[in-house]
């Protein structure tokens, strides 16, 4: 059983998460990255396309490959588009992260289980795809280790961070897609000029 | 009438692709789409992107864009089926998105199989709000492909140019 309360996962994986893009699926995920960010510019948020994290924060990847790009998906997310971790793979992209924090259901609409709870591994689903370096976690003591296999890790890397039932983290998110485009794009073209 | 050469449409189309500054081509692979996708691999300064599934195509490609550049969705019509759900992100987010569809199951189809998504491809798109230019005839490629390619990055919108079989000629069985 995981002893991770989710609230406290990313601030510990992420202290500086400023050096970081970052695309984070629908639900729990994304309040947990727009409380991390407070909805910062270097984060794009998503509450629909289900499945699309993990191949959108490969193309932010793939075109710009002197950032850390990172995808933050729960386990529901990451299972609808799992096609993608053979994409990451093919590609071999070693500036990608994808986080999952999986809490085996679906929180959002009911706390339905999932397939994490029943019998799907999904380090070993990673490794099949191809994804060089895969990490489980499921404890607290295990935070520093995670961190350390964001940055050092050969990437593409693959987090999955089994996490308890409470809740995410509590933020109220701008859910204007058009407008968080806007946003994000802008603050990447006036880092990368600042560069 | 004999179907135009693939490989000199291809050129066509992959050229005007790399002069709008295109430099990635993702894709699930279909006969229609074959040469475009071996230029896209051979030349320096465009890469490809082997899909499990088409709707991711439209992820990468929005990604893409968050970052200021600019990436195509290579499909064979089908996939358009698989679609839907993360164009989304054209409607509700206004993603450029320009999709290459070669068609089945239109004009001059055998496969059985391939009518039922074939036909629906159209109102599938136009439910999505993406925009269809439609090539039929070899002299309407060139013009089809640069409206394509600036309704999708000038003007901001999802488009979808689509080869027809009529263009393409029907797979014999």
């Amino acid at each position: 059983m995981s002893t991770i309360n989710r609230r406290d996962l990313l601030p510990n994986l992420l202290p500086n998460p400023d050096d970081f893009l970052i695309v984070s699926g629908l639900a729990g995920a994304s309040k947990d990255t727009a409380g991390l960010t407070d909805d910062g510019a270097n984060l794009f948020t998503m509450a629909g396309a289900m499945g699309s994290t993990v191949s959108m924060g490969l193309g932010v990847a793939l075109a710009a490959p002197t950032q850390h790009v990172l995808s933050v998906a729960g386990d529901g997310e990451l299972m609808m588009g799992i096609g993608s971790l053979a994409t990451v793979a093919s590609m071999m992209p070693n500036n990608f992260t994808i986080i999952c924090i999986d809490n085996g259901m679906h929180a959002e609409t009911g706390g339905q289980l999932g397939h994490t709870s029943r019998r799907t591994n999904l380090a070993i689903m990673a490794e099949g795809a191809g994804i060089p370096s895969v990490l489980e976690i499921d404890s607290p003591n295990q935070f520093a280790e995670a961190a350390q296999f964001i940055t050092d890790a050969p990437g593409p890397r693959f987090l999955w961070a089994r996490v308890t039932v409470e809740p995410p983290t509590a933020y109220k998110r701008d859910f204007d897609l058009a407008a968080r485009r806007q946003i994000f794009r802008t603050a990447f073209q006036a880092k990368n000029q600042a560069d | 009438m004999q179907a135009p050469d693939r490989e000199t449409w291809s050129k066509l189309v992959f050229d005007k692709l790399v002069e709008a500054d295109v430099t990635l081509f993702s894709y699930v692979p279909d006969f229609g789409n074959t040469d475009i996708i071996k230029m896209a691999d051979e030349h320096n300064e465009t890469r490809t992107v082997l899909l499990t599934s088409e709707e991711e195509g439209v992820a990468v490609c929005a990604g893409v864009d968050l970052v200021g550049q600019r990436g195509v969705v290579c499909m064979q019509s089908s996939g358009v089926g698989n679609c839907p759900n993360y164009l989304s992100l054209v409607k509700g987010g206004r993603f450029p998105m320009l999709m290459i569809v070669t068609m089945r199951g239109d004009y001059g189809e055998e496969n059985h199989w391939q009518y039922p998504m074939g036909q629906a491809v159209i109102p599938i798109l136009e439910a999505m709000g993406v925009l269809i230019i439609e090539v039929d005839r070899e002299d309407e490629l060139e013009h089809a492909t640069e409206a394509a390619i600036s309704a999708a990055y000038t003007g901001g919108q999802g488009v979808a140019l689509v080869f027809t079989q009529k263009f393409l000629g029907a797979k014999a069985f």
